[in-house]
């Protein structure tokens, strides 16, 4: 386990057991304490503002439950991985050319730049009266707003690859790929996660309001129909569909930090 | 590109190479090398010893290929190691004077690295990376990371590394300077041994008299701009009051 303190590793199985029951009440603590504010709150409040998360606990399982309501939890969860992808590849290609020439980085650092200066509604409104599509219009809108920010954490990890390493590699004469495999890549790789991790919550931002204007499906599409219909359940509860895919996918980012950054050493110390 | 090598050439040649780092005359600009001209016959030790600064390091990069000269000719088997660097894949090692070992590979994945390049089968490059490890006294140290190795024994890897290509031309640059001196000339001593017993080529750069003295068949001292200022060759014969009076000389020079 990634939490576990060198301490631990003394202690007896109870007492193990018991550390780490109180680091999962710990994390839980936060969590328990807003829902038993909102429940609390629901008992004073009338419905449409404050309802009570039996309920919304109910609308959940009917959208997990529901084929048709669930194809939009994965219409939207599709729309931010493609945007997320697509910012990625573009992005990072970006960041290759404007690592290896500084003409490439004078000319696109500040479009890149002003890029990142657009709002979100802006691109939306741009790709409604640029394109006709739906998908391609969401998709040109995740990778516009998320691509600068791959492209600059890129080019940052890129520009703080070891010089004394990359010469040693060098000094063995690697081929284009076999560099970027033995070197480039795992040298990035932490700053890649953590692009994504960053990117990720921008973008699933980003595409309800995409979908809240330009889509005929999606969790932005129904919340806008929770909107009209003056449903705080069903708002809740799509909102929900969102967080638990943006936690998933942050637990998956992480578990695959733990497996990839085995080798660093840990220090005793805390921060 | 052949990978042939030219035996009748000097294994390493340097001749009239200059290198000016900026334009000469201003500010930052100055001239690292001065019109060096070098000869290192095939199987010899060569020690280049000089202050800090004056250049040698300049010229270990110039003779791997990952500094071009701003003026004359260098030669590695007969070729430019800078302008025909594919074609040195496999031919030439270095030691640097930092381990430089990749913190995300295992001490065994570090060894392999050269053979991968080299396009080595995995389990051949497997025995060759075990083999060097166990010579270096690093057996059952193979899938340590690199964090959890002393100075030491990253050094010992650093060295494995370099011999598990078996290039023909070791390049070293000061690979025991930030080791305490036990371990320094323990591993020394180690080093010597096995570039004897594999008949390699090796340019040993250092600022230390007694290391050059130990480690070289053959000593260059530079002056700055890097000027050969005294190039003396002994044996295992040269005695010791020999060996004294060449490390005399070599402090006159050093000292003026």
């Amino acid at each position: 386990m990634s939490d576990q303190t060198l301490d631990d590793v003394h202690l007896s199985p109870s007492a193990r057991m018991l550390s780490a029951a109180k680091r999962l009440g710990m994390s839980v603590l936060p969590f328990v304490v807003v829902i038993a504010l909102w429940q609390f709150a629901s008992l004073f409040f009338p419905r449409f503002l404050f309802p009570s998360l039996i309920d919304v606990f109910w609308r959940c399982l009917d959208i997990f439950s529901s084929g048709v309501l669930f194809a939009d939890v994965l219409a939207t969860v599709l729309r931010i991985l493609a945007g997320l992808a697509g910012a990625f590849v573009i992005g990072g290609a970006l960041a290759l050319l404007m690592a290896r020439s500084p003409a490439i980085d004078k000319f696109l650092s500040p479009i890149l730049t002003l890029f990142q200066g657009i709002p979100a509604l802006s691109w939306v409104v741009f790709a409604i009266i640029w394109f006709h599509g739906v998908e391609f219009r969401i998709f040109f809108i995740m990778v516009m707003t998320t691509l600068p920010a791959f492209a600059f954490q890129v080019l940052g990890a890129l520009r703080a690859m070891s010089k004394d390493l990359m010469e040693m590699v060098f000094s063995f004469r690697p081929t284009r790929m076999k560099l970027f495999r033995v070197m480039i890549a795992p040298a990035i790789l932490p700053d890649i996660l953590t692009a994504w991790k960053v990117n990720l919550g921008n973008a699933s931002r980003v595409v309800v309001v995409a979908e809240l204007v330009g889509a005929t499906g999606g969790v932005g599409y129904q919340l806008l129909q929770q909107q009209q219909l003056f449903d705080m359940a069903g708002a809740l509860a799509w909102t929900l569909q969102l967080v638990f895919f943006v936690l998933i996918v942050q637990s998956a980012l992480t578990l695959i930090e733990n497996v990839a950054f085995r080798y660093r050493a840990v220090s005793e110390r805390a921060i | 590109m052949s990978a042939t090598i030219n035996a009748a050439a000097p294994a390493i040649h340097l001749g009239d190479v200059s290198k000016v780092f900026g334009k000469e005359g201003t500010k930052g600009g100055y001239r690292a090398v001065d019109r060096i001209n070098l000869d290192v016959r095939s199987g010899e030790m060569l020690a280049i010893l000089g202050k800090t600064g004056c250049g040698k390091s300049t010229i270990f990069n110039m003779i791997a290929g990952l500094t071009e000269p701003t003026s004359g000719d260098v030669r590695v088997s007969g070729r430019n190691p800078f302008s025909d660097f594919d074609s040195f894949r496999g031919k030439i090692a270095i030691v640097f004077q930092n381990d430089r070992l990749l913190p995300w590979r295992t001490a065994i994945q570090n060894v392999e690295l050269g053979l991968e390049m080299l396009d080595t089968p995995v389990a051949e490059r497997r025995a060759t990376a075990q083999l060097w490890l166990t010579k270096l006294g690093l057996a059952g140290h193979e899938n340590d990371y690199p964090h959890a190795l002393s100075g030491g024994m990253r050094e010992r890897v650093s060295i494995a590394r370099a011999f598990a290509t078996n290039a023909s031309i070791l390049l070293c640059d000061e690979p025991f300077s930030a080791l305490d001196e036990m371990t320094a000339n323990r591993l020394r001593a180690e080093f010597v041994k096995l570039v004897k017993e594999n008949g390699k080529t090796a340019v040993f750069i250092t600022h230390n008299i007694g290391e050059a003295l130990e480690i070289g068949d053959r000593i260059v001292v530079l002056k700055r701009p890097a000027k050969i200022a005294y190039d003396v060759s002994f044996t295992t014969a040269t005695g010791s009051e020999e060996r004294e009076l060449i490390r005399g000389r070599i402090g006159e020079v050093l000292a003026i």
